[in-house]
Order: C-alpha cells, then sequence, then structure tokens
C-alpha cells in the first residue's frame, strides 16, 4: 500500500497556489515537497509559470490569462488549477527515492568572523568549543533556498544551540553561518540579517556567472567541516 | 549611438516583465513595479511587451540621445521636457539626435517608464533584461543607471528624416491614460491563508480603515500604518511562498505589501493578496500617500485582469498599424 501524506492546496492570490503538507519541518515532508517539485519540472501543469518548493509546502505560480482563456467555463482558475494539481499529487509515488549528494562545507569558527558565537555560547551555558563541536555533530538537509538568491536554509541544529533571530537585524558577510531557532543556514550574498552568525565558510554559495548558479540544492546532505583561519583565508 | 545618461537619477533601472522559473533557487522575478505602464510604453512606440525600458523615480536622470529615436514615457507623470519644452505622456514622441530629455517635477505617480522603439542593446541574464539589485545582475551592468553610463540602441528606422526639421515631433495617437479613470487608492484584494486568523475587528479593519505608505516603501515592499491589526492566536509560521502582492501581517500589527524585488519566501500571515489588475495602481502610489482595501472574488480579479491585458492587446495592434502607416506614407 502506497504512504500518503495528508495536504490541503489553497490559493495564493489570484495568479498562484500552494499545496501545504503541514506546516512543520520535517525531511519526510520536504522531500514529498521536492518530489512533486521534479514531477512539475518533467511535466508543467497548463499555463504553469515556475513551481517554487519551501520547507513543507510548494507554491505553483501560473498565467492567469492563458488560464483563464482555457479553463472550464463553469470553474474558477484556481478551482481548475488545484484540481489539476490535486490530480498529479493523488498519482505521486511518495516511496520512491530521490538520491541525495553528501557535500562536505568548510567552516571558520574563529571568533573574527563570528561576531555572535561568544554571546550564543553565553547565553547556551556552553563552552565556544562545545557550540562549534555541537553545530558539526551532525549532518544537516537543504530544506530550501530562499530569501536571497542562494540563501540556503538547513535543519536542524541540536536543542542545545538553537537560538532566536537577533531583536535587530545587522549587516551579514557572504558565507556567513548562522542560527535562528533549531535552523542552520548559510548567507549566499553580503546582507542585513537577523540570524546569529557563528562562523563562515570559503565556499561561494552563489554566483550569478556560474552554471550551476548555487552551490547547493534543496535535498543535499550537509556536513560542516572546522578549518583553521588560515585555512579560510588560503581557500 | 547611444543613449547617454548627462545625470543620474534617484533610482532609474533597466526592467522588463519579470524573470521566470528561478525563485526555487532564492531569485525573485523583478521586472518592473508597473508592468502595465511598461507594456503601454512599449506598444506606444511598436515594440513587442518582451523589450526592456527604464524604470524612473523621481528625480529622474537626465537622458541624452545620440541618434534620432521614438520614445513613449508611461506610468507616472514627472513633467517630462525635451530641450526644455515639455512633452506629454501616453504619446509616441520622434526626437532628434543631440536631444536632452529631463524631467522637472513630480506631478502624479511614483514610476515613470521610457521606451525606446527598437528597445536596447543589452544582454539578458538568465532570460531576461530586469536589474537584479541584489544579485547585482541584469539590466546595466547588475545596477541603477548612473551618470555617463551608455546604453546602446537598437532601432533599424532612419528617424530622421520624419522630423522635417523639429527638434521633436508628437506623434498623433495616444494611449488613454490610466489616471483618468477610477479612484487609485482604492486596492482591491483578496484574503490571505490567515485571514481568517485576523481578530474579528480587524478583519473589518482591514477594509474599513485606511492606511498610509511609510517612507520605508521600496521596489521590496510597501510598509504601511493603520491602525494595528491583531491574530486572534499568534503562532509561529514557517517559511513559505509568498508572491508580488502578498499582504504580509507583522509583529507589530502593521501590515507590509511585496512588490517587485521582493524574498521569495515569507514566514509572516498572509493576511491578503491585491489582485494581479490592480498591481500597477499599486505601483503608482508614493509614500504619505493613503490606500483602502476592499475584498473582491476571484471570478472579478479574473475579469479586471483580461480586461486590462485586452485593453493592451488593443492598443499594441492599433499601435502597430498606425507606426506602419506613418513610416511609409512619411508624414
Amino acid at each position: 500500500m502506497s504512504l500518503t501524506i495528508p495536504y490541503h492546496i489553497f490559493p495564493l492570490g489570484d495568479s498562484a497556489m500552494t499545496v501545504d503538507f503541514g506546516s512543520r519541518i520535517s525531511p519526510e515532508l520536504n522531500s514529498a515537497v521536492m518530489k512533486l517539485y521534479h514531477e512539475l519540472q518533467l511535466t508543467p501543469l497548463p499555463g504553469m509559470v515556475e513551481a517554487v518548493p519551501a520547507y513543507s509546502s510548494l507554491s505553483v505560480h501560473y498565467d492567469l490569462l492563458y488560464c483563464s482563456r482555457h479553463r472550464p467555463a463553469e470553474q474558477t482558475v484556481f478551482e481548475w488549477m488545484g484540481e489539476l494539481l490535486d490530480k498529479r499529487l493523488r498519482k505521486l509515488d511518495y516511496e520512491e527515492i530521490i538520491p541525495s549528494r553528501e557535500v562536505v562545507v568548510p567552516v571558520c569558527y574563529d571568533i573574527s568572523l563570528a561576531p555572535d558565537l561568544e554571546m550564543l555560547a553565553r547565553e547556551r551555558n556552553l563552552s565556544v568549543e562545545e557550540v562549534i563541536h555541537l553545530h558539526q555533530a551532525a549532518p544537516y538537509r537543504v530544506y530550501l533556498l530562499g530569501f536571497l538568491p542562494g540563501f540556503t536554509y538547513l535543519g536542524e541544529t541540536d536543542e542545545r544551540i538553537a537560538m532566536p533571530r537577533k531583536m535587530q537585524p545587522s549587516p551579514v558577510v557572504a558565507g556567513s553561518v548562522g542560527i535562528a531557532g533549531r535552523q542552520t543556514g548559510i548567507y549566499s550574498l553580503s546582507s542585513p540579517g537577523g540570524w546569529n552568525i557563528i562562523g563562515r565558510t570559503p565556499l561561494k554559495l552563489f554566483d550569478k556567472d556560474r552554471e550551476p548558479l548555487t552551490l547547493l540544492k534543496p535535498g543535499d546532505i550537509i556536513k560542516f567541516v572546522s578549518i583553521s583561519k588560515d585555512e579560510f583565508e588560503d581557500h | 549611438m547611444n543613449l547617454r545618461i548627462i545625470k543620474s537619477g534617484v533610482l532609474d533601472t533597466v526592467q522588463d516583465q519579470g524573470r521566470y522559473g528561478w525563485q526555487h533557487i532564492g531569485i525573485n522575478a523583478s521586472g518592473a513595479m508597473d508592468r502595465f505602464s511598461a507594456e503601454l510604453a512599449n506598444a506606444l512606440v511598436g515594440n513587442d511587451s518582451a523589450q526592456p525600458v527604464l524604470e524612473m523615480h523621481f528625480p529622474a536622470a537626465s537622458l541624452f540621445f545620440e541618434q534620432p529615436s521614438l520614445i513613449a514615457i508611461c506610468g507616472a507623470n514627472f513633467s517630462a521636457v525635451l530641450n526644455g519644452e515639455p512633452v506629454p505622456c501616453y504619446q509616441p514622441i520622434l526626437v532628434n539626435k543631440y536631444s536632452i530629455l529631463q524631467f522637472e517635477r513630480l506631478n502624479q505617480g511614483a514610476r515613470a517608464y521610457l521606451a525606446i522603439e527598437g528597445g536596447m542593446n543589452i544582454g539578458k541574464w538568465l532570460n531576461s533584461y530586469s536589474t537584479h539589485l541584489k544579485a547585482g545582475a541584469g539590466g546595466h551592468a547588475g545596477r541603477p543607471l548612473s551618470t555617463d553610463d551608455e546604453i546602446r540602441l537598437n532601432s533599424s528606422v532612419d528617424w530622421q528624416s520624419y522630423l522635417e526639421r523639429n527638434e521633436f515631433r508628437v506623434l498623433p495617437w495616444r494611449a488613454s491614460d490610466f489616471w483618468e479613470k477610477e479612484p487609485v487608492d482604492e486596492i482591491y484584494i483578496l484574503p490571505g491563508r490567515e485571514f481568517s486568523g485576523l481578530t474579528e475587528l480587524s478583519q473589518l479593519s482591514l477594509t474599513g480603515k485606511t492606511f498610509t505608505l511609510t517612507p520605508q516603501s521600496d521596489r521590496m515592499g510597501y510598509r504601511l500604518l493603520g491602525d494595528p491589526l491583531e491574530m486572534q492566536n499568534r503562532e509561529e509560521m514557517i517559511s513559505t511562498a509568498v508572491t508580488f502582492g502578498t499582504i504580509q501581517l507583522l509583529p507589530n500589527g502593521q501590515l507590509t505589501i511585496l512588490m517587485a524585488d521582493h524574498q521569495t519566501t515569507g514566514g509572516y500571515p498572509r493576511i491578503a493578496h491585491v489582485i494581479s489588475a490592480h498591481h500597477s495602481r499599486l505601483a503608482q502610489l508614493s509614500p504619505a500617500e493613503k490606500l483602502r482595501f476592499r475584498i473582491t472574488d476571484y471570478s472579478m480579479a479574473e475579469v479586471l485582469y483580461r480586461r486590462q491585458q485586452q485593453h493592451l492587446h488593443q492598443i499594441r495592434y492599433a499601435c502597430q498599424l498606425k507606426l506602419e502607416w506613418f513610416i511609409h506614407a512619411g508624414h
């Protein structure tokens, strides 16, 4: 018997809709999202402009004019598109395994590159070394890319190093590795941000002139490895 | 031959109808804030809708034409002058070489669009001409235009012979002015996923009260100021998709509307979404201006959008015919 995950579909304005598999961070839900995403990439819905995967939801953007001309007379565009998406979801093979890549990401946890590391350690009653150790202890899943081109959302960290976002966003340098709640993430570009910065990777997560544009993609499994300041600078 | 920026404006960028297909890696669509006016400007000079235009904010750039060109300005009215003489919006204008186009006053609207017949010789990034400011890519060198920038023009028509020794010539066809129709401060919305989570009073406030655009309103989004709204329960949401026109409720009870350069994902309650047909209206609002929301339904949103697109289609077709006739008849 096929495994099924309950979902619901709702409109996101007049030109998009979202299918939500349950508002929580879980590898199972995220992998269902990615399966649907790949299915829609292979065979897009009529009038589909693009599909955007998130943690546990996927949104389909569509061309309102095209859909309005092609929908059955008795349905609204959303009713028609929602029905087509629902049919796809019913046929989706949740058990099919999408192979995931394992990627090692070097991180320098030197205090000079980690403006919030000592504060986080103090707040969580840990030593700086313990924070670094816990951050590297487990592999993480890339759940989504969003916010900035190539910004990488990873989960989930050990409960002991979880830390809410800072109250005031401050400037963050590209490559910075941060913690927000039990999420950890990598800033692909320099930007204001509210995550607690505990290190920096020398890898270029986003490059507008590179193919592919981003180093990481949803579904990848990341392992952080500590490097020294010298290694960071030589990279 | 080039279009030269002789004095830069506050924020002038090359835009088109948007860059789609890359939101899954965090690259939002960008594109013209007021896609309708951008398309209209292109239609008036006989360009197809995919051509890049200049999106200008006030104070706007001063531009120098090194070759005779056919141009149109749509959207906001910034009192355009050619070599010091006023020229109209929403009408194609033939300009002679060595002409200077300037913008003197902000009369109405927030964003003006300049289209030039034949388009601009600009490379695409990810299949779009739009400037992506965060990524520093697309448009002209991935950034706003600055003094001494030059953009190569693509026209294949020799406009010189049609000028009849005039410095400029306003051609005798005109698109209907967007401002003449309806109250532009009334924005139609569709309830969002978290709308029903608002308290009953807040649901009423959303449509009953007016909201003011704060100075923190730009291409990324508009911050509004109004009676604070409240959710019945404050629940932490995880990041999920948002779109152009999504109205989010911030933790301080104020609303923000996501615009062309919005982030691809958001974690705030999605109270409502502005209908596509009213994005243009929204894009022409400036800080300190007020707006009111009115809830509509999906059928109406669809009808209004179709009407807008049909209007554009008719104008594009009519302008092409007029332009062909003008080029052949000569005068």
